[in-house]
C-alpha cells in the first residue's frame, strides 16, 4: 500500500508537473523555495486543489485523475497539518481534536475520549478545555498534529509545520515533531523550504523547482551532487549531526567541530560549502576547524566547483574554478579543509 | 479580525477627532432628547395602554421577528454565494440584492405590487393557482419588511465571510467534514458575531419600516398596522400620542441594541487565522 | 426655536422613528414653482380672458412671490390656476406647497412662510383661525363630493355603497385620522352599511392608487380623484342624501409677507376663470 501521485496543475504563473511516490511507512520531504509548487502539490493530495491532469492514488484507490474521478477531501484517508495550524478558534482544544472523529460520525462521547487520549499523548491533556488562542505556537502545532492524526489517516500531510515558529522554539518543537512522526506508521509527506527540517525528519527528499522535480534522493546525496546551481544554493549545505557541549559538537564517529556558541544537546551543524577553505598545506589561517581529508570527487558547476572531501568530517567545499586551477587539485589528493567557528550555524534537534 | 492590542496612550487622544465625534453623538442624541422633552408624561401611561397601540406594537414585534428570520434563512445562503461562488455578473447580482436599501420605500412597495400583487408578475399566479394574496395581509407586512431589511444582513454576513480565512474551512474538509457540516460547525460559528449584528440591523430596519409596508400591505389595525404606521397616523390628529408611541418603539429597539452589543460584540471577535 | 417647536417635534418624530419615511409620503410638502412662461391651457376661452382682465384693472399692481399652501387634492387645479394667474400678473410669481391640510396647518403654525392657505376642510381652517393664524375671514371657494372609485369599466359591478359590504371585495378607505377617512365613515353610517376596509390609507391618493394598480376593488375618494385617475379608474356616484360634502375654504395668513398678492390670488380663484378651472377638475361651486 503506497501513494503514487502525478500532479499537473496550472495555477496563475505556476506550472506544476511533478510525480512523487511514497512507500509504506516512508516520510518524504518536498523541499523547494517559495512558489515552487510544494504547497499546491500537497493541496492536490489533500483534495483541496483538483488536478488538471495526472493521477493520484492512495492505497490503490484513485482519488483524482484530472478527469472523471475526484474524491472530495472529506472522503480521502488523509490528515493535514497546516502551516498556520488553522485551529478552530471557537472550539476548545479537545473539540478541535475530536472534530475529525465527530465529522466522520463517531459518537460524541467516544470522539471526546479518543481526543483526550491524543492530547495526553502530545502532552497537552491539561489544555483540553482551553481555547486555541491560549496556546503557544509549539502547543498549537501539537494540537494540529493530534487533530490530524486522531481520525487515523493513511497519509499525513505536513505543510511547513515549523515555519510559523520563532527560532527559539523551533528546535524543541522539531524534536517533538520527530518523535510524534516516528510513532505514526502511515505514510508522511512533509513540505518545507528548510533543509534542516528535511534532514531531521525525512527519509528522502524531493527537490521541487518552478513546478518540476529537479532531484530526489537522501539529503546527503543531494548535498554531494546538486544537479543545479539552484539546488546547490538551496540545499547543498553540509549538515553534521552531533552532541554539543562546551562549544564543541562531537559526532558519533568521534570527530569534533568547534562552534561559536550553542546550547548543549543533540544538534545539527550547518556548514555552507562556500565557507570551506581548501589548502594543500596545513593552513595558517585563524580558522578553528581544520580537518585533513582526501578529495573523492570534483564537480564543475559553471564557474564554480564543488569538491567532495572524505575525512573525519565528510564535507563538500565550493570554490571558484580559478582557485581549483591554482591549487591543481585532482581526485585522490590530500587537502586540508578549514572552517571558521563563526561561519557554522548550529540548530538543536 | 485579529485581536487588537490596546495601546496605553490615553493622554494622546486626538482632539479634532474627539470634537467631531462629540458633534456626531449630539446629532443622534438631541432628537431623542427633544422627544423626551416634548413627551406628555402625564398622559403617557394612557397612550401606552391603549388597545390600538398595544395591538400595533404586538404586530410590529411579530412581523419584524418574522422578517428577521426570513432574512437569515435566505440571506445567509445569499451572502455565502456572493462571497464564495465566482460567477459572471456577480457584481450586478450583489447590487441588485441591495437595491432595496436605496430604493425609496414607497417605490419599493409599488414594485412589490408589480411583482407580488394580485396583478403582479408572480402574484397573479399565486392568486389564481394557490389563492394566496399578499397585499393587505400580515404576510404582506412581513414581505415588505423583509424586502427592505434583508440587505443589511446580506452585506454584513458577506463581509465577514470574505474576511474569514478560507483555509480554516479547508482544514475542516481534510478532517472529514462535508461542505454542509463545515458550514454548520466551522463557518457559521466563525461569522456568528457578524450574523448577529446583521440580524439586529435587519430587525431594527424591519421594526421601523414604514413606506413599503403602508404601500404594499396597507394600514389596518390588527392585521397590517404596525407601530410606525400607527405613529404616523397619530401625528395627523394627536401628536402627543405619536411622541409617546415613538418613544416606546425607540425604547424597545434601544434596549435590544444595547443588550445585544454587550453580549455579542464585546471583546470577542471572529476567528483569527 | 420658540417659534418652531411643533414643527421641530413633528419632524423629529418622523425622522427618528420612521427611518425610511423621507420621500415616502405622497402628501409631503414639495414647493412647486410654476414658470410664468409656460403656456396656460385655458386662456383662449374669451370669458376667462375678460374676467382676468377685469380683475387686473380693478386691483393694485401685484408683484413679488405669492406662497400658496394648499391641500394635496388641489394640486392639479391650483397648478393650472397659478400658471394662468402669472400670465395675468407677469410681475408676480406663485409658489405652491401642496400637502395634507393638517400638515399645512402645523407648518404655518411653526412659522413656515405662507401667504395663502387653502384647506380641504373647515376643520383645519378652524384650527388655524383658533390659533390666530389667518388675516382674513376664510372664504369657501369649492366643494368636493365623495365617490366610489373602482377599476376601469367597474369590473366588480359595484352599484352603490351597499355593495361595498361584500366581504369578498377588497375595499380601501382613508384612515379616520384624515378627512377623507372621516367622510367615508360618515357615508357608511348614512347608508346604514357595515364595510370592513382591508386598509386605512394615510391619504386619499394612496386609496386611489391601490385601485388604479388593481390591488383593491373599490375605495372612497373625492370626485376630483376619480377624474384625475382618468382612464385608470371609473367612478360610481354616491347619492346626495348619504354623501358628504367636503368644503374648501381659503384665507390670507396673518404673517403673509405679500398680503396684496395673496388677496389677488384668492380673488382670482373666486373669479370666473378660477371657477372654470376648478370645475374642469371636478370641484363644485361653493
Amino acid at each position: 500500500m503506497s501513494v503514487t501521485a502525478h500532479v499537473r496543475v496550472q495555477l496563475g504563473s505556476l506550472d506544476l508537473d511533478a510525480a512523487i511516490d511514497i512507500a509504506p511507512g516512508e516520510l518524504v520531504a518536498v523541499l523547494g523555495p517559495n512558489g515552487a509548487g510544494k504547497s499546491t502539490f500537497l493541496r492536490a493530495l489533500a483534495g483541496l486543489q483538483p488536478i488538471d491532469a495526472g493521477r493520484i492514488a492512495i492505497d490503490a484507490t484513485v482519488v483524482d485523475d484530472g478527469d472523471a474521478v475526484f474524491v472530495e477531501p472529506e472522503r480521502r484517508p488523509i490528515g493535514v497539518v497546516f502551516q498556520q495550524y488553522l485551529l478552530f478558534e471557537h472550539m476548545s482544544v479537545l473539540e478541535n481534536v475530536a472534530f475529525g472523529l465527530r465529522s466522520r460520525g463517531t459518537a460524541k462521547a467516544d470522539a471526546r475520549r479518543t481526543a483526550g487520549e491524543w492530547l495526553e499523548r502530545v502532552g497537552l491533556g491539561e489544555y483540553a478545555s482551553q481555547r486555541p488562542r491560549a496556546l503557544s505556537g509549539g502547543q498549537a502545532q501539537r494540537v494540529a498534529l493530534a487533530r490530524a492524526l486522531a481520525p487515523d489517516p493513511r497519509l499525513l500531510l505536513l505543510d511547513e509545520p515549523l515555519a510559523a515558529l520563532d527560532v527559539g522554539t523551533r528546535a524543541s518543537v522539531r524534536r517533538d515533531l520527530r518523535q510524534h512522526l516516528a510513532s505514526f506508521d502511515g505514510m508522511r509527506l512533509l513540505v518545507t523550504h528548510d533543509p534542516v527540517d528535511a534532514y531531521a525528519l525525512a527519509d528522502r527528499v524531493v527537490i521541487l523547482e518552478e513546478g518540476r522535480i529537479v532531484q530526489t534522493g537522501t539529503l546527503a546525496e543531494v548535498t554531494a551532487r546538486p544537479r543545479s546551481r539552484y539546488v546547490a544554493d538551496l540545499v547543498g549545505v553540509n549538515l553534521v549531526r552531533g552532541v554539543v557541549s562546551d562549544g564543541v559538537l562531537r559526532t558519533a564517529d568521534g570527530a569534533s567541530v568547534v562552534i561559536a556558541d550553542a546550547t548543549p544537546g543533540d544538534s545539527i551543524a550547518v556548514i555552507r560549502p562556500h565557507s570551506v577553505v581548501l589548502t594543500t598545506d596545513a593552513p595558517t589561517s585563524s580558522a578553528r576547524n581544520v580537518w585533513p581529508g582526501t578529495i573523492v570527487d570534483i564537480d564543475r558547476l559553471g564557474d564554480r566547483v564543488r569538491v567532495v572531501i572524505d575525512g573525519p568530517i565528510p564535507l563538500t567545499a565550493e570554490i571558484t574554478a580559478a582557485a581549483l586551477d591554482a591549487l591543481h587539485l585532482r581526485p585522490g589528493d590530500a587537502v586540508h579543509a578549514a572552517v571558521k567557528a563563526t561561519d557554522i550555524d548550529v540548530s538543536p534537534v | 479580525m485579529s485581536s487588537g492590542r490596546r495601546r496605553g496612550a490615553r493622554a494622546r487622544l486626538p482632539v479634532p477627532a474627539l470634537v467631531l465625534a462629540a458633534v456626531a453623538i449630539a446629532f443622534f442624541a438631541l432628537p431623542l432628547v427633544g422627544l423626551l422633552w416634548r413627551a406628555p408624561w402625564s398622559n403617557a401611561w394612557r397612550y401606552l395602554t391603549d388597545d390600538d397601540a398595544l395591538t400595533a406594537l404586538r404586530l410590529s414585534i411579530v412581523c419584524s421577528l418574522w422578517a428577521t428570520a426570513l432574512s437569515i434563512v435566505f440571506g445567509v445562503p445569499l451572502a455565502w454565494v456572493l462571497a464564495r461562488v465566482e460567477f459572471p455578473g456577480r457584481t450586478v447580482v450583489r447590487a441588485l440584492c441591495t437595491l432595496s436599501m436605496v430604493l425609496p420605500p414607497v417605490v419599493g412597495g409599488v414594485a412589490l405590487f408589480f411583482a407580488l400583487g394580485r396583478r403582479g408578475l408572480v402574484g397573479q399566479y399565486l392568486d389564481r393557482w394557490f389563492d394566496i394574496r399578499l397585499p393587505f395581509t400580515t404576510a404582506g407586512v412581513v414581505v415588505a419588511q423583509t424586502f427592505v431589511a434583508m440587505p443589511f444582513l446580506v452585506i454584513t454576513v458577506e463581509a465577514a465571510l470574505r474576511q474569514l480565512d478560507q483555509r480554516v474551512e479547508d482544514a475542516a474538509r481534510t478532517l472529514g467534514a462535508s461542505r454542509w457540516y463545515t458550514f454548520r460547525r466551522v463557518t457559521l460559528p466563525a461569522v456568528r458575531p457578524a450574523l448577529v449584528a446583521g440580524a439586529v440591523l435587519s430587525w431594527a430596519r424591519a421594526l421601523g419600516e414604514f413606506g413599503a409596508t403602508i404601500t404594499f400591505a396597507g394600514n389596518f389595525p390588527g392585521t397590517t398596522q404596525t407601530m410606525p404606521l400607527a405613529v404616523y397616523l397619530s401625528l395627523e390628529t394627536n401628536p402627543e400620542e405619536a411622541i409617546v408611541l415613538a418613544l416606546l418603539l425607540i425604547a424597545i429597539s434601544f434596549g435590544v441594541l444595547v443588550g445585544l452589543r454587550d453580549r455579542w460584540f464585546g471583546a470577542r471577535t471572529a476567528v483569527a487565522a | 426655536m420658540r417659534r418652531h417647536p411643533r414643527l421641530l417635534v413633528a419632524s423629529l418624530v418622523i425622522a427618528s422613528l420612521v427611518v425610511a419615511a423621507c420621500g415616502d409620503d405622497d402628501t409631503e410638502a414639495t414647493p412647486t414653482t410654476v414658470a410664468a412662461t409656460e403656456a396656460p391651457a385655458v386662456t383662449d376661452a374669451p370669458a376667462a380672458t375678460d374676467a382676468a382682465a377685469t380683475t387686473a384693472m380693478e386691483t393694485p399692481a401685484v408683484e413679488g412671490t405669492v406662497t400658496v399652501f394648499a391641500a394635496a387634492s388641489l394640486t392639479a387645479a391650483f397648478t393650472e390656476i397659478g400658471e394662468v394667474f402669472m400670465t395675468e400678473y407677469p410681475d408676480a410669481e406663485v409658489v405652491f406647497n401642496f400637502a395634507a391640510s393638517s400638515e399645512l396647518v402645523t407648518q404655518i403654525g411653526e412659522g413656515a412662510p405662507a401667504d395663502v392657505f387653502a384647506s380641504a376642510d373647515r376643520n383645519n381652517m378652524t384650527k388655524l383661525t383658533d390659533a390666530g393664524g389667518n388675516a382674513t375671514e376664510p372664504t369657501l371657494f369649492a366643494r368636493n363630493l365623495l365617490e366610489i372609485i373602482v377599476g376601469p369599466g367597474n369590473p366588480s359591478g359595484i352599484a352603490g355603497v351597499a355593495d361595498l359590504a361584500d366581504e369578498d371585495l377588497i375595499v380601501v378607505t382613508c384612515a379616520p385620522e384624515v378627512p377623507c377617512g372621516k367622510y367615508a365613515a360618515e357615508i357608511f353610517a348614512n347608508a346604514g352599511v357595515t364595510v370592513t376596509p382591508k386598509s386605512l390609507e394615510e391619504n386619499v391618493k394612496a386609496v386611489a392608487s391601490k385601485v388604479t394598480l388593481g390591488e383593491a376593488d373599490a375605495g372612497i375618494v373625492y370626485r376630483t380623484d376619480v377624474i384625475a385617475a382618468g382612464a385608470d379608474a371609473s367612478g360610481v356616484e354616491i347619492p346626495e342624501d348619504i354623501n358628504v360634502v367636503a368644503e374648501y375654504p381659503v384665507a390670507v395668513t396673518k404673517d403673509a409677507s405679500n398680503a396684496e398678492g395673496a388677496q389677488a390670488f384668492i380673488d382670482f380663484v373666486l373669479a370666473e376663470h378660477g371657477r372654470e378651472i376648478l370645475d374642469s377638475y371636478g370641484f363644485l361651486a361653493p
